[in-house]
């Protein structure tokens, strides 16, 4: 699939007042550290081309060791999600996650906040893209309606 | 009837402590309660015990009132000598203490094991909820649940909420469809003086009740308690010294299948309740049609629905279709479900509830709430990646 180009932008607000910090362990690491270029990558086979989530020492599909972080388009289908309600923080509003499947990979999948629109407005099915979110040091991938693209 | 090391046990005695909220007692004392019942039910005293195991041991997790207390705490404060011994929470689920009990036992190791799980979650929580013992600004360990906590997926009402999401969205399964689970157990709860919550439930109570994660409401979540169950697994030797009634188990579903993820599986409307349930039934010369009583897994209304579906009691994605009106799943229908109330309004004893009542059914023991001529129990328990089933018998 060809690939999309996405302007590198910091996203909206973080619809989470309070974010957990995701420790980082050293084989994963490219995932978290490198959305700065606006850029989602997994690991990825460089014999079968198959992409491994998470990332690790080898391809999950031909057991190959050549693999190496390499980027994907960014876009996506929200295949599940749920409005969570429930403060599990103090005077949290409600907010979205989802699962969503990766464009490039059929199996390949992310859960994340789909964010820049009205939480209820969400649907399984719904084209979004993913925008990073800078915070603690990270870049966590949420992920837009696609319908937004081009708005600044 | 080919042979399974399951066979060579039965499970002997059950047991249960205080199950209440905010008891205030100690995970320990709790556990001691219920060890002592199971051993008075078996006919057994501590020094017959030569095997002890609990799922998921008490030093292996950050434990907010989950783990209960070590093997080690129980085995000092009753001055047990096992032979064998373990916790562990990397199993097929809480039931995979009771296989490891049954492996133990077939293996020669241990001739009663003493099987706990103890929860002290509510009095953990202090009535603040799971926002008492969670830190929004941590730093979550690199693990499956991990990928899911920094998007602000900090309970396993989240993940299940994306598991109804998804079943709703393939199946057309409709809120008050899953409901049916909660109206079930609720009206079932009623005949159980031990249950936690008791009062009548109407579908109107249920689609009013606050929301905490779409589409799950309050009254598709289990209800954090307080309080220990243990059973006692015993050689099949040795039957003919005990106290009462054995139940025996026809077959175990211990198997993993798919991806050991809450967000990576295969099929996102179901989970690993299926590979468990294939197994079980692989192992066993029963079919659906022979179960009499369900005793399914209910941590959330959703995972009972997805395991009458992985047990094949209905089609995969019928299951909101055969709940639908109710009847089936209650007293008096054709497979009655979660006799006792069920987590969701008998309290979250961690599976370990939906056992004793199966043993509570199979006996004849159980009372205004007993299924006429039960024979055949399927038990079951876990969500997501973590399943484990048991079909239990009489005799």
């Amino acid at each position: 699939m060809k690939e999309v180009a996405i302007v590198p932008r910091d996203v909206l607000d973080d619809p989470l007042r309070h974010r957990e910090r995701f420790g980082l362990d050293g084989a994963g690491d490219f995932f978290w550290l490198g959305g700065a270029d606006g850029k989602l990558r997994f690991s990825t086979c460089a014999a079968c081309g198959y992409r491994t989530h998470p990332g690790g020492s080898v391809c999950a599909s031909c057991l190959s060791r050549d693999v190496a972080p390499q980027p994907v388009s960014g876009l996506a289908t929200v295949l599940t999600y749920t409005v969570n309600v429930q403060r599990w923080s103090p005077d949290q509003d409600p907010y979205v996650v989802a699962i969503v499947g990766i464009d490039e990979q059929a199996d390949l999948r992310l859960t994340t906040n789909i964010v820049g629109c009205d939480p209820w407005s969400v649907r399984v099915g719904d084209r979004v893209e993913v925008a990073f979110l800078h915070r603690h040091g990270l870049h966590y991938p949420l992920f837009r309606p696609l319908a937004g693209t081009g708005e600044q | 009837m080919t042979r399974h090391f399951e066979h060579d046990s039965v499970i002997s005695g059950i047991g249960q402590s205080d199950v209440g909220r905010r008891l205030g007692r100690s995970a320990i004392e709790l556990t001691v309660d219920s060890a002592l019942a199971a051993l008075t039910d078996a006919g057994l005293r501590p020094t017959d015990v030569d095997g002890v195991t609990t799922y998921p041991g008490g030093n292996g997790l950050t434990s907010a009132g989950y783990a209960g207390p070590p093997v080690s705490a129980v085995i000092d404060a009753l001055r047990l000598q096992p032979n064998w011994f373990q916790g562990s929470a990397e199993l097929p689920g809480q039931l995979g203490a009771i296989v490891a009990a049954m492996m133990a036992v077939s293996a020669g190791l241990a001739r009663h094991v003493l099987v706990y799980r103890t929860v002290t979650e509510s009095t953990a929580q202090r009535g603040g909820g799971r926002a008492a013992v969670y830190d929004p600004d941590g730093v979550v360990a690199p693990d499956e649940m991990g990928w899911l906590r920094v998007f602000g997926a900090p309970s396993a009402a989240n993940w299940l909420a994306m598991l109804a999401t998804r079943h709703f969205h393939e199946f057309g399964t409709t809120r008050a469809q899953l409901s049916q689970i909660a109206l079930a157990c609720r009206s079932h709860a009623a005949l159980n003086p031990l249950a936690v919550y008791r009062d009548p439930l109407s579908l109107d109570d249920y689609l009013g009740a606050r929301m905490i994660s779409w589409p799950l409401c309050l009254f598709d979540c289990d209800v954090p308690v307080d309080g220990s169950t243990s059973v006692i697994v015993s050689a099949r030797e040795t039957v003919a010294d005990l106290r009462s009634r054995p139940v025996s188990v026809d077959a175990v579903g211990t198997a993993f299948r798919g991806r050991f993820s809450w967000d990576q599986q295969p099929a996102l409307a179901q989970m690993a309740a299926t590979g468990a349930a294939d197994h079980l039934w692989s192992r066993s010369s029963l079919r659906p049609d022979d179960v009499d009583v369900a005793q399914l897994y209910d941590g959330f209304s959703i995972l009972a629905l997805a395991w009458l579906e992985a047990f094949g009691f209905c089609a995969p994605g019928e299951g909101g279709a055969f709940v639908e009106d109710g009847s089936r799943i209650r007293l008096g229908g054709e497979l009655p479900l979660n006799t006792a109330g069920g987590q969701l309004s008998a309290g979250r004893l961690h599976g370990y509830g939906l056992v004793h009542e199966s043993v509570l059914q199979l006996r004849g023991e159980a009372g205004v709430r007993q299924v006429p001529g039960a024979r055949v129990a399927a038990v079951s328990n876990g969500g997501g990646p973590i399943a484990g089933a048991m079909l239990l018998t009489t005799g």
